[in-house]
């Protein structure tokens, strides 16, 4: 077992650099898209009105900072205290996967001088799945901030709210798992009203439930593949032997989320679509392949064995996880009149931008404060600084 | 025009009925702007009209005669239906006399003459081949006066009215065209004016009543719509009061040309109409055509230089975990 520490290292590198110009870029397209429009920066359209910043950076975006989620159901529901090092990295990830989540949103919204009446009650309008995600990203991402505030707390010293957050974590703890399922399940609901506008290969009724789940497999897919990042970067101790174990339950449930997707396909007697040749029944194809290599992986001993296997592993379920997003939102979409979308390259940096920055954010907050494990311990239960 | 408007003597008009079905009767009485009791009451004096006689026969006759004397030159004489000519006129007859008589008897001493409706402008639907009664319009009864013709099966009440108020507010005629119809209302194509106008223009046609393009509300030329030869202002103006599409191709009926002297009753229904403005091209464009921005250069550029960035940096990963834990790289070579 291990403990945190900031990684003290030099914070300009030529990676960081190259990120922030990236950042910068992108900012520059949200500022022009803020003053002239959405149709001054992207080729959103009225057949597509929902393109990659919505596909991207909130649904895939937020998916990705489910690691904090997934790590807590884990750790926190199925009491696994072992896989606890893991934690504050996936906490620190979702931190920056749902901040600039919602500021890509934000940035989306077409009106966005308007947004302010989302939290105003006497504007609430309950019965939208827009308002349920729009208040569920608001309360998860000050969860996730509260939830990371002890690594704040230990280095700028503020005992007095420590205390106070030491004794009441597991309250937001509980929100931090709560709100994911909540808010992911609504992004199921979103593309659900979607209706015959989307391919029956990702039309169900059992969107919402498929979108949880593949959340929480992206999120395990992002703690196993950031821990092996990390690790071989920066010349830490490998976290090896917790992702091979990890693996061994990724495996499963990725096996439940094909047990279901395909379960469905055949009950509605579909899969016949798949056949077609075109764009849609191909993608269909590489993300079920890559589902499926998931599972074969992770629950072969040999792939688990395999460093370099397990890492090709946790890829394939990112990936596959989020070419479900997009073709669930852009490639599986058939709108009315023979509307084509593709992002124009303004709208792609946009995009770049905002996960560059994402990156860059970790990387300068895993040398500044104590998020990765690094020094050994004797003892895991001696140092007991309440890691969320 | 404002002493003419505030003129206090009401004009006495004289109304005949010939061979005709009361249509345009009927359709101006659902007209409502002015309505018709307005008109009557306030505007013009209707001194005779089969119809809306409040007395009958000889009364009313009588009535008719003493009024045509004592407005002599002042009145104006509407008639609505045709005029047969054969056989002496013997065909159409009121209070013994042939419609013939009636026509000049009356035109005589009139300051206008409008004929309203199709019978009325050249004979109409009793008219067509082979025209048994030799049935002809009101100008052929009467070489020698000007008579205004709202032809229409029935006209729009509007664009009688609208000639009725035309002629007591400036005391002559509109402007007409070579068959002495307003131009105001028969200046210009159906054809141009159609709601279903882009529809021809883009090559998209009902071909039978019902099928698809007729219930997607396709142009209507191919199931024998005359817009493109008829004359009049349906599609500005809708007929009589029932609103936007309430004229026949809005209704999804061709249109069958009542308006002209040589396309109702006169051609069949459902033949193709002579194009007199563009004929449809033989090359249309794509229906279904594409929309929205597909990939761009710089778009492609960008997906192509990102992604390889992200390959390669996956693969040099992937080379480091390869050789293993221990090769502990130092802190300049962070690739993260």
């Amino acid at each position: 077992m291990s403990i945190a520490a900031p990684l003290r290292r030099n914070l300009v590198t030529p990676t960081t650099l190259v990120l922030a110009a990236l950042a910068v870029i992108g900012f520059l397209f949200i500022g022009m898209r803020l003053i002239y429009g959405l149709g001054a920066v992207t080729n959103l359209n009225s057949g597509y009105s929902w393109g990659i910043w919505v596909a991207i950076d909130i649904f895939i975006g937020t998916a990705l900072g489910c690691g904090g989620f997934s790590m807590a159901i884990l750790v926190y529901v199925f009491n696994r205290g072992e896989y606890h090092p893991l934690v504050r990295p996936a906490l620190l990830g979702g931190l920056f996967g749902y901040t600039l989540g919602g500021m890509a949103a934000f940035t989306d919204l077409g009106r966005y001088w308007q947004a302010y009446n989302i939290l105003l009650p006497w504007h609430w309008q309950p019965n939208s799945i827009m308002f349920e995600i729009a208040l569920c990203l608001l309360a998860y991402t000050a969860v996730v901030w509260i939830e990371f505030a002890p690594v704040f707390l230990e280095r700028w010293r503020f005992p007095a709210i420590k205390h106070f957050l030491d004794r009441w974590m597991f309250v937001f703890i509980a929100l931090g798992v709560l709100l994911p399922f909540m808010h992911q399940s609504s992004f199921g609901s979103a593309v659900l009203v979607m209706g015959t506008k989307l391919s029956p290969l990702w039309f169900t009724v059992w969107l919402p439930l498929l979108f949880v789940v593949s959340a929480i497999l992206m999120g395990y897919g992002v703690v196993m593949f950031e821990a092996t990042v990390v690790s071989n970067s920066f010349g830490l101790p490998s976290e090896h032997a917790l992702i091979s174990k990890l693996s061994r339950v990724v495996g499963w449930v990725t096996v439940g989320w094909l047990v279901i997707r395909w379960a469905d396909l055949l009950d509605r007697g579909v899969v016949s679509l798949a056949f077609a040749g075109d764009l849609k029944s191909w993608t269909f194809w590489i993300e079920n392949a890559l589902f499926a290599g998931t599972a074969v992986v992770f629950l072969t001993p040999a792939g688990r064995a395999s460093q370099r296997a397990s890492f090709l592993g946790a890829v394939a379920l990112l990936v596959a996880g989020a070419l479900y997003r997009l073709d669930a939102l852009i490639i599986g979409l058939r709108p009315v009149g023979n509307w084509i979308y593709f992002p124009s390259l303004p709208e792609l940096m946009v995009t770049i931008g905002i996960i560059a920055l994402e990156i860059l954010l970790y990387l300068v907050f895993i040398k500044m404060f104590a998020v990765l494990p690094v020094a050994e311990e004797s003892s895991p239960r001696t140092a007991d600084r309440r890691l969320p | 025009m404002a002493e003419a408007a505030i003129a206090p003597a009401r004009p006495p008009v004289i109304w005949l009925h010939g061979q005709e079905c009361t249509g345009c009767t009927e359709s101006l009485l659902r007209s409502y702007h002015p309505t018709l009791e307005s008109i009557l009451l306030d505007v013009i004096s209707l001194d005779y009209h089969d119809t809306l006689c409040v007395g009958a026969g000889k009364q009313a006759l009588d009535y008719k005669h003493a009024m045509m004397e004592k407005h002599k030159g002042k009145y104006v004489l509407v008639t609505e239906g045709g005029t047969p000519m054969k056989d002496g006129g013997i065909y159409c007859k009121v209070g013994g006399k042939t419609q013939v008589e009636l026509v000049r008897e009356a035109a005589e001493g009139a300051a206008a003459v409008i004929a309203i409706g199709s019978c009325a402008s050249w004979g109409g639907i009793q008219s067509a081949d082979p025209n048994p009664t030799g049935a002809v319009g009101t100008q052929t009864v009467i070489p020698g006066k000007l008579v205004i013709n709202i032809p229409g099966c029935p006209p729009s009440p509007y664009n009688f009215l609208s000639t009725v108020l035309y002629l007591l507010t400036f005391n002559r005629p509109p402007e007409l065209d070579q068959q002495n119809r307003p131009k105001f209302a028969y200046g210009r194509l159906i054809h141009e004016n159609c709601e279903r106008r882009p529809h021809f223009d883009a090559g998209r046609f009902a071909l039978e009543f019902g099928d698809e393009g007729h219930r997607q509300g396709f142009c209507l030329y191919k199931i024998g719509c005359k817009g493109p030869e008829t004359y009049a202002n349906c599609p500005s103006i809708g007929f009589g009061d029932g609103g936007f599409g309430s004229w026949p191709v809005g209704t999804g009926h061709p249109c069958f040309g009542c308006v002209e002297k040589e396309t109702a009753f006169r051609k069949p229904l459902h033949a193709l109409s002579t194009v007199k403005t563009l004929t449809p091209p033989t090359a249309f464009p794509q229906v279904d055509a594409e929309k929205g921005q597909g990939i761009s250069v710089g778009a492609a550029a960008a997906v192509g230089v990102v992604g390889g960035m992200v390959v390669g940096a996956g693969a040099m990963l992937l080379k480091q975990i390869g050789e293993g834990k221990k090769s502990a790289p130092d802190s300049t070579k962070e690739r993260a």
